[in-house]
């Protein structure tokens, strides 16, 4: 493995250690092991899905401009993610913490959408066990809600870190991985956007 | 085992393009994907094949312009996240292979 001798000067901060080298591998087997927990959670709603009980039907519940929104927030707060990424590389903390509470904010704002969602669709008689397309249903989309607003949680908490103890080897590693970790919430969204509201549409 | 801070930002100055590039390839494909639903009167199985490839671009946008995935040397996570992928597909395509 290469010592810190043999790292050259393109090496970032968050590489720049075995042990965040280490770290960050660690981190990117954990986003395997996420894959398949989301894609279990995928394939019990692509299996239940025409089992509506009589109750509420994709097509009665989903809402394009409701989604379009959520997807929208998300988008833009991988982006504003990737920026704060850019800027950690910059060794520019000001600009980190900035575009890191901007994705906290689209965060926020997605999570409280998904949540007046929910709320919208139990209003309409949706329980999650009013039938099993429903309870794949919550389960799946709730899923990756716990999961985004775990990440806002987690995001706030390396923030206070690097704000007390600015950037060094240990703060760019937690910043890069909770990164990757954003980025991978809008990559299950992708697929639930896909799989679960467009195909809603068309079935 | 102290970096030069003053030298490992080089490479990573100046505009984020590639950001910026991988943000605006997502809102097309995002508003592609809507719109091959709403707009075009495809059959279902032809909708849903398109939209799914969209989505697999989504994917690789995802990790070549934000996550950084072929990045460091090795890049074992490659193969984690393929490992991944691949288990995921198992366990879709085989359920509903067994249901329908």
């Amino acid at each position: 493995m290469s010592q810190s001798n043999s790292l050259n000067q393109h090496t970032p901060l968050e590489y720049s250690t075995e042990d965040g080298r280490l770290k960050i591998f660690g981190f990117w087997v954990f986003l395997g092991a996420e894959i398949i927990l989301f894609s279990c959670l995928f394939a019990s709603y692509m299996v239940y899905l025409h089992r509506t009980a009589g109750g509420p039907t994709p097509d009665d519940l989903y809402d394009v401009k409701e989604f379009m929104i959520e997807t929208f927030l998300l988008l833009t707060s991988s982006f504003t993610c990737g920026l704060g990424t850019h800027e950690l590389r910059r060794q520019n903390k000001m600009g980190v913490i900035i575009w890191f509470i901007i994705t906290l904010i689209l965060g926020l704002g997605f999570v409280g959408m998904e949540i007046h969602e929910f709320v919208d669709y139990v209003g309409e008689g949706a329980k999650l066990t009013t039938s099993a397309f429903l309870t794949s249903f919550f389960t799946l989309v709730g899923t990756h809600g716990c999961h985004v607003s775990l990440g806002i949680l987690w995001i706030i908490g390396i923030l206070i870190q690097t704000a007390r103890t600015g950037i060094n080897a240990v703060t760019a590693r937690k910043l890069f991985i909770v990164g990757l970790y954003w980025h991978f919430l809008d990559v299950v969204w992708v697929f639930i956007f896909t799989v679960v509201y467009l195909t809603g549409m068309v079935l | 085992m102290q970096t030069d801070h003053s030298t490992t930002s080089h490479g990573h100055e100046g505009f984020p393009w590639k950001h910026v590039i991988g943000f605006i390839l997502s809102l097309i494909l995002t508003v592609a994907a809507l719109w091959i639903v709403v707009s075009l009167s495809l059959s279902v199985t032809l909708t849903i094949t398109f939209i799914l490839i969209l989505a697999i671009f989504q994917v690789l946008v995802q990790l070549l312009f934000f996550m950084h995935i072929t990045e460091h040397e090795g890049a074992y996570q490659i193969i984690a996240i393929f490992f991944g992928i691949f288990l995921a597909a198992v366990f879709v395509y085989g359920s509903i292979w067994i249901i329908y």
